[in-house]
């Protein structure tokens, strides 16, 4: 069984590797398809984080950057489920955040916008999932920014997301965005996928039953990294 | 009973501001500053130690300087979990490097020794995934079952990282094109 291969990543769902709307995809994209390869033992494994390399702070991206003083902005809480496609929970999934602050502006070298830097922001975090799969951290809402692309085109509020699975098939990197927000329709990076039932499951949802009462607000976001195959034949390992 | 399964959450780009979540110190922020994720394998781990560095072009030829890359590999012996790293390609050179140990072959397995490269960039919707073998295993990488299922010998020199000395140092030099010219074999597993 613990060897049983992965489903396959359904290319068609996943967004297309060159969409000329989102410019940066025409001259990064590969020409050649994909060569399958079966998924190796290699593939099948992944690497163990363990809570020894995290900082209690990390979950908590009002306060991780370690100035003492509280990051300016929307304060909410972002909470959900790392599930796999066969709908069981992954544990010890090591989540990995990156954000804009609530200006728009990224703390990183190359950001040059003109939103202004907050000093006590980092928009960095990580966080890992529990026994059931559940995890939360506790951030402010980034504001949407432009980038150069079509003129001026506007990112919608989002959040950056890489999660490791239990194997390195599950590897996984994306983006998630907030219920509600209009620049979500319009962005070209958000339409690169072409399913709108794709693209809502990156669309993280107001709860407004657990929030913070005089607090934060609060949204949920769910996780589905890629499943094992069940073995269909496991009782009968002749085949039938 | 077969089950229909869940979709899988949607890939998106890890887009230019990648290292701030994953590499904070090289986006310049002060945090996480004794991490060095480009360090694989720990210095007390068994096997010759190597490095692999190279750098990324795009279509066009261009340096891409705004990617990180993940490593995967078994230990010297094959044996697995083995050796996790990241590093980026540098902001003005465009090269990345990872310090590790040479893998051995995976027991069980016809492949000859290889680790596993996932590229992530702005312009890249989903993560590119490929393969280094060593140029040294010849006679293993003669009879691996993925070398031989590229076929072209220019395809699966894509996959072939050159062996040198440099300062008493082993250097596996590995670049990846993504498009056109020489563009590197990248696999769906």
């Amino acid at each position: 069984m613990a060897n049983t291969e992965f489903y396959r990543r359904d290319r068609r769902w996943h967004p297309a590797p060159n969409v000329p709307n989102y410019k940066s995809t025409v001259l990064r994209s590969p020409q050649r398809p994909l060569l399958s390869l079966p998924q190796s033992p290699v593939d099948l494994s992944s690497p163990v984080f363990g809570h020894a390399k995290l900082d209690p702070l990390d979950h908590d991206l009002i306060l991780n950057y370690g100035t003492g003083a509280e990051a300016v902005g929307e304060r909410i809480v972002v909470h959900g489920r790392v599930l796999d496609q066969n709908g069981a929970p992954v544990s010890g999934a090591l989540i990995e955040i990156w954000q804009a602050n609530a200006g728009g502006r990224y703390r990183h070298v190359r950001d040059g916008y003109l939103a202004a830097i907050d000093p006590n922001f980092g928009g960095c975090g990580r966080v890992l999932t529990g026994a059931d799969g559940k995890y939360a951290f506790r951030t402010i809402k980034p504001g949407p920014y432009p980038f150069r692309n079509n003129g001026s085109d506007w990112r919608p509020a989002h959040i950056h997301i890489s999660i490791f699975g239990a194997a390195f098939t599950q590897r996984l990197i994306t983006q998630f965005y907030f219920e509600g927000d209009p620049l979500i329709a319009k962005c070209p990076i958000v339409n690169t996928i072409a399913d709108p039932a794709a693209i809502d499951m990156l669309v993280a949802k107001l709860d407004l039953e657990n929030q913070g009462p005089y607090d934060h607000l609060t949204y949920r976001f769910d996780i589905v990294l890629r499943g094992r195959r069940s073995t269909f034949f496991e009782n009968r390992p002749e085949g039938n | 009973m077969p089950v229909e399964p869940l979709n899988e959450t949607p890939s998106q780009t890890a887009g230019p501001y990648v290292h701030i979540g994953t590499l904070p110190s090289v986006a310049g922020l002060n945090v996480r500053t004794q991490e060095k994720l480009d360090v694989a394998a720990p210095a007390n781990a068994a096997g010759e130690r190597i490095f692999i560095e190279g750098t990324v072009r795009d279509g066009a030829g261009t340096l891409v300087t705004d990617a990180i890359l993940e490593l995967w590999q078994a230990d010297s012996k094959g044996k697995l979990p083995g050796f996790w790293g990241r590093a980026a390609t540098d902001f003005k050179t465009g090269l990345y490097r990872f310090e590790t140990v040479k893998p051995g072959k995976v027991a069980g397995t016809p492949d000859a020794p290889f680790v596993t490269l996932l590229i992530f960039a702005r312009g890249l919707n989903i993560h590119l995934h490929t393969r280094m073998y060593f140029a040294d295993e010849k006679d293993a990488n003669a009879a691996d079952p993925t070398l031989k299922a590229v076929g072209d010998p220019a395809l699966a020199a894509t996959l072939i990282g050159a062996r040198s000395t440099e300062s008493g140092k082993t250097v596996y030099r590995f670049d990846i094109r993504l498009q056109g010219d020489g563009e590197t074999v990248f696999f769906d597993i």
